[in-house]
């Protein structure tokens, strides 16, 4: 065969590059100037930094061209330090790269291992400590530091115990109940129907019971209410959705069927309701059904009607759940 | 003052002085408590209603209909009120540049007074919205900061950002940031509830409440940017960018610089 392949030659290590400051003294010279004014403009900024920090009063505001109105103060201190620090590294750097010995040192790779003998020797000296200990003979010892060891490893399965209690039928409830009025979050004031305008909305937790002075977070996670108004005209509702709703006045579940985040950016004119975690988009003239994005399920809708002095009050509880998918939920 | 003063004791004295107390008393009320012509306000209004519909029929009526009755392309805006218009005209969202999707803020085209004729003159259609008076709109004296924080975060952030930074809607729509609007601009869009924004109405926000959120939104504007670029105020995004883009590469940057052998 006349083209048998070639095997590549090994190309060895590089020859060494001599640097110009090695061989020629005026460019050691600047090198050594270079290194120099580095250095100085390192003692600059701590200049700079020391004159900011006595001489800058705290509430002056530089203007600066992208960064806009500025704390001169701030600007300057941090500008100074950063200058001091930056250039003692730049001119580290730079004298080490330039002037210090330009040795190679080539060392060849070798296994990480200990002599057989060093680690004969390590493994009798350990032998030898247990034996001066007495491990063998003080078995009183021995058993209270194995119970005191078992017991500090049992310690974490403790902490296990944070994983629960399990919710039980909490995540099943929220706070309405039939007859609960709706009150304005912040504010805890009843509405009437003639309070809301076509077009208008309200954020709304279900009123305080008697004697109660605050809500948990976990539960106003779980019982806030948009309160929206439109053309009752509008509806395009089964008979039942339709009684549930006052005049044209629907009430949805503020938190999300995907992820449980706050549903609350409502769009006016297109009477569409967006989740603002993940886009998902629910038409209120339909039940909050699903236009759009990751949710599964319609925001859950509460029955509305008035109570005798004629504010809005539940009707019912919520039918479903309120909010995302979890294990237990039947639907 | 001597001559003067010779008669005070003169027994023609205080029958004189309660003539001149009397006299300068019912001049003040009378002056205090004068009401302007009643048929000169109303003829002033009716000069301004006739310079509104001029205007409307000019500048607005090819969209709106001659009669503001609304057509294909644009709502009626017979009870939408003083303050919508004062709110749309005056932010120079209307006359709208191009049917895109939403009207947005510009150099208004009309000047103060023409907005209030057409105001005047849509208000006079029917009843709507009026526009709040400065004495309403004292949002120093009666706002409080932390409750329209809270009332902020409750019932404008999702739209508008929790910095008032604005934000995006559907297909194009966005809710703009209020960085520099207007107090009574802003105090006419909640009552109004301009184009997707609800409307946001007084027994649910009362006026005392919608002061204390103009007074949060001022005082966000004014909050100095102490760190430099605020980067838009909306946190990680903007930031993690800045980092990831100009810190990273000043890093590589010198990084390279530093393994680089010395010639």
């Amino acid at each position: 065969m006349a083209h048998e392949i070639e095997a590549i030659q090994d190309p060895g290590i590089p020859a060494h590059v001599h640097r110009k400051a090695d061989s020629d003294p005026k460019e050691a010279a600047k090198a050594e100037r270079q290194v120099a004014i580095l250095f100085s403009l390192s003692a600059v900024g701590t200049i700079l930094f020391i004159v900011s920090y006595i001489a800058i009063p705290q509430d002056v505001f530089v203007f600066v061209p992208i960064m806009g109105d500025t704390n001169a103060h701030q600007l300057f201190l941090g500008l100074g330090l950063a200058l001091s620090l930056f250039f003692i590294g730049m001119g580290a750097i730079h004298w080490a790269k330039t002037l210090m010995p330009d040795n190679e040192v080539t060392v060849q790779r070798h296994e990480f291992k200990s002599s057989d003998e060093d680690r004969k020797e390590f493994v009798k000296t350990a032998k030898d400590g247990a034996a001066a200990a007495g491990l063998g003979r003080r078995s009183l010892i021995k058993r209270s530091l194995g119970l005191s060891l078992g017991l500090v490893g049992l310690s974490p399965l403790l902490l296990l115990r944070d994983l629960g209690p399990l919710p039980g039928d909490s995540l099943l409830k929220t706070s309405w109940k039939a007859g609960t009025r709706l009150v304005t979050d912040p504010g805890d004031r009843p509405i009437k129907p003639e309070d809301l305008e076509v077009g208008a909305v309200a954020q709304v937790l279900p009123a305080m019971l008697p004697g109660q002075d605050h809500r948990s977070l976990s539960d106003i996670g779980k019982d806030a209410v948009l309160l929206i108004r439109l053309r009752p005209e509008d509806f395009n509702l089964d008979a039942e959705r339709l009684s549930w709703t006052h005049e044209g006045i629907i009430a949805f579940s503020k938190i999300c069927s995907h992820m449980g985040c706050a549903v609350a950016l409502y769009e006016q004119q297109t009477k569409h309701l967006l989740c603002p975690c993940h886009q998902s988009t629910f038409d209120v003239t339909r039940a909050a059904k699903v236009l759009f994005g990751p949710a599964a399920r319609p925001l859950p809708q509460l029955a509305l009607t008035l109570d005798a002095d004629g504010y809005l009050v539940a009707k019912q509880p919520f039918s479903e759940p309120v909010g995302p998918s979890f294990w237990e939920r039947s639907s | 003052m001597k001559r003067l003063s010779k008669y005070r004791r003169h027994r023609a004295v205080a029958p004189l002085l309660l003539i001149v107390a009397l006299l300068g008393i019912g001049t003040t009320f009378s002056v205090a408590s004068a009401t302007p012509n009643n048929s000169a306000l109303a003829l002033a209004r009716s000069a301004a209603i006739e310079e509104g519909k001029q205007l409307f029929l000019k500048g607005c009526s090819s969209c709106h209909g001659l009669n503001a009755e609304g057509g294909g392309i644009a709502p009626s805006l017979i009870g939408v009120g003083a303050a919508s218009v004062d709110f749309q005209v005056g932010t120079g969202r209307m006359p709208m540049a191009d049917m895109s999707t939403q009207a947005m803020r510009k150099k208004p085209v009309y000047t103060p007074e023409q907005v209030a004729a057409l105001a005047v003159y849509v208000a006079s259609l029917a009843p709507g919205p009026e526009i709040p008076g400065d004495e309403l709109l004292n949002y120093e004296r009666d706002g409080s900061v932390a409750e329209g924080g809270e009332l902020f975060r409750n019932n404008c952030a999702m739209c508008h950002n929790f910095a008032a930074q604005g934000g995006a809607l559907t297909q194009g729509k966005y809710a703009p940031t209020l960085m520099g609007v207007e107090p009574v601009h802003i105090y006419e869009a909640m009552i109004t509830g301009p184009q997707s924004m609800p409307v946001f109405s007084d027994k649910i926000i009362t006026p005392e409440e919608k002061l204390s959120i103009i007074k949060w939104i001022k005082s966000a504007e004014a909050e100095p940017a102490l760190g430099g670029a605020s980067l838009g105020r909306v946190g990680p995004v903007t930031e993690g960018l800045l980092v990831w883009t100009l810190g990273i590469g000043i890093l590589i940057g010198v990084a390279v610089w530093l393994a680089m052998k010395a010639r």
